[in-house]
């Protein structure tokens, strides 16, 4: 019975938001990122934290929108921590390893002109986040999840 | 209650409720309850928005009226480069201080020079800078409350310099208390200002502490009276070269002035408030880290679109940018002692006394397990809104009506789209008070009988 009220109360306090990214959309690219910062602003989450999340899921969505054809951010956010899970449909990472190493990049020259392609946005995010997954499948997608803690002195 | 001074007043005797200021604010900060607009005070960034908005000009800036330079025994007028553009091309600012000198100022002081020292000063700091960049023009005071209000996080990147304003009234209070034997507060330092917003840097300024000015005159107020000062002076009252002008001060009229004249290559300049909005989200999403120095201004094409000027803003953009071309081409440099600036640098003389800190905007609830709650709520509201943001709920949007009533400021009965559902529930409840009423149950067993 206690354990069901605490699985409720779990449920309960927890906001879950789906994002859809569409690759090659420049127009729209950031749009997400700028929606979950505002909803962290709202809540009252510390400055800093809201940086690296803000920070983390921007790089995680350029990366769909130059890379693959379509993907999903899924956040969810709990008085504990900052969960963000981005699956995209796309080329996959052949070395995942090589992918990691800061100033490595596989961006075409038109993306460097745009200011994209330092080749940092998957070490950024590593960077910034406290719990950091990747998986991928070549020819299929490549998958992250990123969790980002809060203070417990906010409680 | 009044946490927060604010440059603008809403007349309510004028004001219909229009909503315009509601839909044109940036921030967010207007609400039309009981039929008149209201400010919500830790919203409101003084941008000036709402006063060209408003279709009754029920919305007033506060700025002080021009008997105020009679308070002091002796007062300087410190024009805003802007004042420079205001008129036609071949008038110079020599003549335009002359002016001011013959409707009732005391004297008045070319702010240009203190720009030119503060150009140096922006240069000096960036020169030795090697923490995060892009560092953001301070001079704004609506920019510096955005960031202050909306992006806390950024804080840290906005210039520890002083304004040119503040630096010009530090200046001449030193130097006119000295000159005249008088104190420091009989001297009034009066402010010609292109926007509202200098109002309250100067009566509430961003960092806390005390302005070195004593208050701000619009410069729609002073115009009249300076155009015909100006006519009936002859060409012996004042220079009509453009030997005198500081390039680096003129550039500070318009939006990208300071990074040309300084020929800052690796900077970035940034106009109107929704502009700015779109460039401080970049930044916050670690972008434009390799932009050394971001010029910010609320309004288009930057002071010389204050809601305050009275020229068309093009023309006297045009104006500003022709004026730094010809000094430029004539190589004419009067600008202050570069050496000099350096030295007083050095002194920390440029460095604003005081932290600006962040005023965020007050979270939904202070513990974030409540916050997450209501923000739940929140969302379940709004998506039984209509979401097509029409206002006549006194809320902006479908959005912050949700966040107003999660907040207990609005009922959700303010929504018009919801008073069918409220007379569903309204007439049930009627329904059931007349079959329990005497009324009808005689009425039923008439029916029976």
């Amino acid at each position: 019975m206690k354990l069901r009220k605490l699985a409720k109360m779990a449920i309960e306090n927890r906001i879950e938001h789906s994002f859809v990214i569409k690759g090659k959309d420049f127009g729209n690219a950031g749009n997400v990122s700028t929606k979950i910062k505002d909803l962290l602003k709202e809540i009252g989450i510390p400055p800093s934290i809201i940086r690296r999340v803000a920070i983390a899921t921007y790089e995680a969505e350029m990366n769909v929108v130059m890379y693959a054809n379509h993907g999903t951010l899924n956040f969810a956010l709990t008085p504990q921590k900052i969960e963000i899970v981005v699956d995209d449909r796309g080329p996959g990472i052949e070395d995942i390893e090589l992918a990691m190493q800061e100033g490595y990049s596989t961006a075409t020259e038109e993306m460097r002109e745009m200011g994209f392609g330092a080749g940092m946005g998957l070490p950024n995010i590593k960077k910034n986040s406290d719990e950091f997954e990747i998986t991928s499948e070549v020819n299929k997608g490549t998958k992250l999840r990123i969790v980002i803690y809060l203070d417990s002195k906010n409680e | 209650m009044n946490k927060y001074y604010h440059s603008i007043y809403i007349n309510e005797k004028k004001c219909e409720g229009r909503m315009r200021c509601m839909r044109v604010c940036p921030t967010q900060a207007i609400r039309v309850r009981n039929g008149k607009a209201i400010i919500l005070e830790e919203r409101c960034i003084d941008c000036g928005e709402c006063i060209n908005a408003c279709p009754n000009n029920a919305i007033m800036p506060l700025t002080d009226p021009f008997t105020t330079i009679s308070k002091f025994k002796y007062t300087m007028a410190i024009p805003s480069p802007a004042l420079y553009a205001q008129f036609g091309r071949e008038i110079l600012p020599d003549k335009v201080l002359e002016g001011l000198r013959r409707i009732g100022f005391n004297d008045a002081y070319d702010v240009a020079q203190s720009c030119g020292e503060v150009s140096f000063a922006i240069q000096e700091y960036l020169r030795e800078y090697r923490g995060p960049k892009p560092l953001i023009l301070s001079s704004c005071p609506p920019v510096v409350r955005l960031i202050q209000v909306k992006y806390p996080e950024l804080i840290d990147l906005i210039m520890p310099i002083e304004t040119p304003r503040e630096v010009a009234g530090k200046e001449i209070k030193e130097r006119k208390s000295k000159e005249l034997g008088l104190k420091k507060e009989d001297i009034g330092a009066i402010y010609l200002t292109p926007c509202p917003a200098k109002m309250i840097s100067i009566r509430q300024p961003a960092e806390g502490g005390k302005s070195h000015l004593d208050g701000a005159i619009s410069i729609k107020d002073i115009y009249a009276p300076l155009l015909s000062a100006m006519e009936s002076l002859s060409k012996s009252d004042y220079k009509s070269s453009l030997e005198s002008l500081c390039i680096l001060g003129i550039g500070w009229a318009i939006a990208g002035g300071i990074s040309k004249t300084l020929r800052l290559r690796n900077s970035l300049a940034v106009s109107g408030l929704r502009n700015v909005v779109r460039v401080l989200d970049d930044i916050e999403n670690g972008k434009l880290k390799n932009i050394d120095f971001l010029e910010a201004y609320s309004c288009l094409e930057g002071c010389v679109g204050g809601s305050l000027t009275v020229e068309n803003v093009y023309i006297s953009y045009n104006k500003i940018f022709q004026l730094i071309e010809d000094l430029e081409l004539r190589k004419i440099k009067a600008c202050p002692d570069i050496r000099e600036v350096r030295r007083k640098f050095k002194q920390n003389y440029y460095f604003r006394k005081e932290k600006i800190s962040p005023r965020p905007l007050k979270p939904l609830d202070t513990y974030i397990s409540k916050a997450i709650l209501k923000m739940k709520e929140k969302d379940e509201i709004y998506e039984s809104l209509p979401k097509i943001d029409c206002g006549a709920c006194g809320s902006p949007t479908c959005e912050t009506f949700a966040e107003d009533v999660v907040k207990g400021e609005a009922k959700i009965t303010d929504c018009i789209f919801k008073v069918p559902e409220r007379f569903e529930e309204i007439s049930k409840e009627l329904i059931e008070l007349l079959r329990k009423s005497p009324y009808q149950r005689l009425g039923i067993e008439k029916e029976e009988q």
